[in-house]
């Protein structure tokens, strides 16, 4: 198998403000007065390294899944592969091309399902998806069709095709998501924890369409997800992500191995999850929710 | 692999239409406050063109047209910049931005629609005002030249769009303030190029803006068809000045907007979470 996907030393990092009052109170009642002012006309900046050096191959055809905590660097690794993020250094190449120097090339192979269904909510899931279709230089009649299919094949009722999406469910406008992703029929496919908010069945649906998928026509998928059992049943490597750099890259199994103690008992993803970011279920719970 | 061949012009045509149908479908769910705004737009002309019927009898028509043109070509104006920029500030909104900017078309293709839908749609309501004003103020056009105004519309929305290709790039990188800002260019606009008032009367340094501005050379060839039924010939070096103004700001425009784009791109400010 040849490399779909390829990611050397990419890093990326942000500007955040930080207010300088909440670094330094002490002082005089009017230095902190003049501090306040301060931040007031130009906050303070802190570089936060969102992705740092970060290097990995996907193959053609493979299903390639990234688990990390919320903040971890996923969906901005996500973007640089998806042309959305210029690196800071490092190259990101999609089947040879880069994805700075070659942006409109590596988009007519990509396509994206991100965890927010970003939509234009007034508009129905067909002028949604005609609007897809149209963009991406479809026929709009055969995109539609095609993702009329999916959408029936992901147990989304036909009845509900011309109802506005903001009086659907976020379940239902995420199956939405994903036959526009898949109308286009991309040759990589990148899943940014798509299953998030589907119900069992749903999510069940999906799994087994992505599989498809795959099996069928040879795609390329990169996977993020908080979904272990999810990441378990579909991936054939998984890298794990804490505070931007992979701490572990390997098939689900062997991480497994590693991660098993003296006693021979295999852990489960979850477990090896936990043990490589050094998190406890408890954290992992009541972490925040930025990326 | 989707079937767009690179560089195919039937294929990008396409690909911009999908921008038009979209913000067509977008007002259809909006009827109600396209009706709204388009009275609105009306009783603007209408308020501007009774200051005009204000003064005496004698060139009533003249002075009426005169300001009622220019409360057409302003609401044109406004409707154009408004859903270049509003284009983007929505997409930013509804975090479809992303979606959009990741098809395989060029930025221009994307920008040649929502400009497109923006003319056709700026077109429609002026003619609808221009219809009630003409009605309400028993306005002759026995001796204007429609044809050529329109011409002047249709020249001078290359440059206009120059410029909202520019002001787009406000609402890209700050989707809060930015569609606000653009109207800081309108209102530049609307100092320098004559809307209400003769040119003549800036002061000397402000004069300069006003060559140029495209408004400007719109103003006076829209006024000159309407009230005097100039000729397209008589018209020409205004709609030269124009179509030239179009050839400069529309590179010039989409240049900024590439620069806010990568901008965008590099500090992550095309994403609204996640």
């Amino acid at each position: 198998m040849t490399a779909a996907i390829q990611c050397y030393h990419a890093c990326k990092s942000f500007k955040e403000s930080v207010r300088k009052t909440e670094k330094a109170e002490a002082g005089s009642r009017d230095r902190r007065a003049h501090r306040r002012i301060a931040d007031f006309i130009l906050p303070s900046k802190v570089t936060v390294e969102a992705v740092k050096d970060v290097s990995f191959d996907v193959k053609r055809g493979e299903i390639f899944g990234i688990l990390g905590p919320n903040g971890s660097g996923k969906s901005t690794l996500i973007r640089m592969i998806s042309t959305l993020l210029i690196p800071d250094s490092g190259t990101v190449r999609v089947f040879g091309k880069d994805v700075v120097e070659d942006r409109l090339e590596v988009r007519r192979y990509i396509n994206r399902v991100s965890v927010e269904a970003a939509f234009f909510k007034r508009l129905s899931a067909t002028e949604n998806l005609e609007y897809a279709a149209r963009l991406y230089g479809l026929d709009p009649k055969e995109g539609l069709l095609k993702a009329k299919a999916i959408l029936a094949r992901l147990g989304f009722p036909n009845s509900k095709v011309d109802v506005s999406l903001e009086n659907l469910s976020r379940g239902m406008q995420q199956k939405v998501a994903i036959a526009r992703a898949l109308m286009t029929a991309p040759v990589a496919l990148l899943l940014d924890e798509p299953t998030t908010g589907l119900d069992p069945v749903s999510k069940r649906d999906v799994q087994d369409f992505v599989l498809d998928v795959r099996n069928t026509h040879d795609t390329t998928v990169i996977l993020t997800t908080h979904d272990m059992e999810e990441a378990d049943r579909l991936c054939d490597r998984i890298a794990v992500i804490h505070d931007g750099e992979f701490v572990a890259l390997d098939t689900p199994e062997n991480l497994k191995r590693q991660c098993a103690n003296g006693n021979g008992h295999l852990p489960n993803l979850e477990e090896v999850f936990f043990r490589l970011t050094g998190r406890s279920p408890n954290e992992w719970e009541t972490e925040g929710e930025d990326e | 692999m989707n079937d767009m061949k690179p560089g195919s012009v039937v294929g990008y045509m396409k690909s911009g239409y999908a921008l038009v149908q979209r913000n067509y479908n977008l007002i259809k769910h909006e009827m109600g406050w396209e009706i709204v705004n388009t009275i609105y737009q009306v009783v603007n002309a209408l308020t501007i063109g009774f200051i005009g019927v204000a003064g005496p009898q004698e060139g009533l028509n003249e002075r009426v047209l005169f300001l009622v043109s220019g409360a057409l070509l302003w609401g044109f104006l406004s409707i154009l910049f408004h859903e270049v920029a509003e284009s983007v500030a929505w997409e930013r909104w509804e975090g479809t931005i992303e979606y959009s900017f990741m098809a395989p078309q060029p930025r221009g293709v994307y920008m040649f629609g929502v400009c497109m839908w923006a003319i056709a749609y700026g077109l429609v309501r002026v003619v609808i005002c221009l219809t009630a004003v003409t009605l309400a103020f028993n306005i002759s056009l026995a001796e204007a030249n429609l044809g050529g105004a329109l011409l002047t519309l249709a020249a001078s929305s290359l440059a206009f769009i120059g410029m909202g290709l520019a002001a787009a790039v406000l609402p890209l990188i700050s989707p809060e303030k930015g569609s606000q800002a653009t109207h800081i260019f309108q209102a530049v606009v609307l100092l320098v190029s004559g809307v209400y008032y003769d040119v003549a009367v800036l002061p000397a340094w402000v004069r300069p803006l006003s060559y140029i501005s495209p408004a400007t050379y719109t103003l006076r060839a829209a006024r000159a068809a309407l009230l005097e039924g100039a000729s397209v010939r008589m018209l020409l070096p205004d709609l030269l000045a124009l179509v030239l103004l179009g050839a400069i700001l529309i590179p010039v425009g989409f240049w900024i907007f590439s620069i806010g784009e990568n901008y965008a791109m590099r500090t992550g400010k095309l994403k609204r979470t996640g």
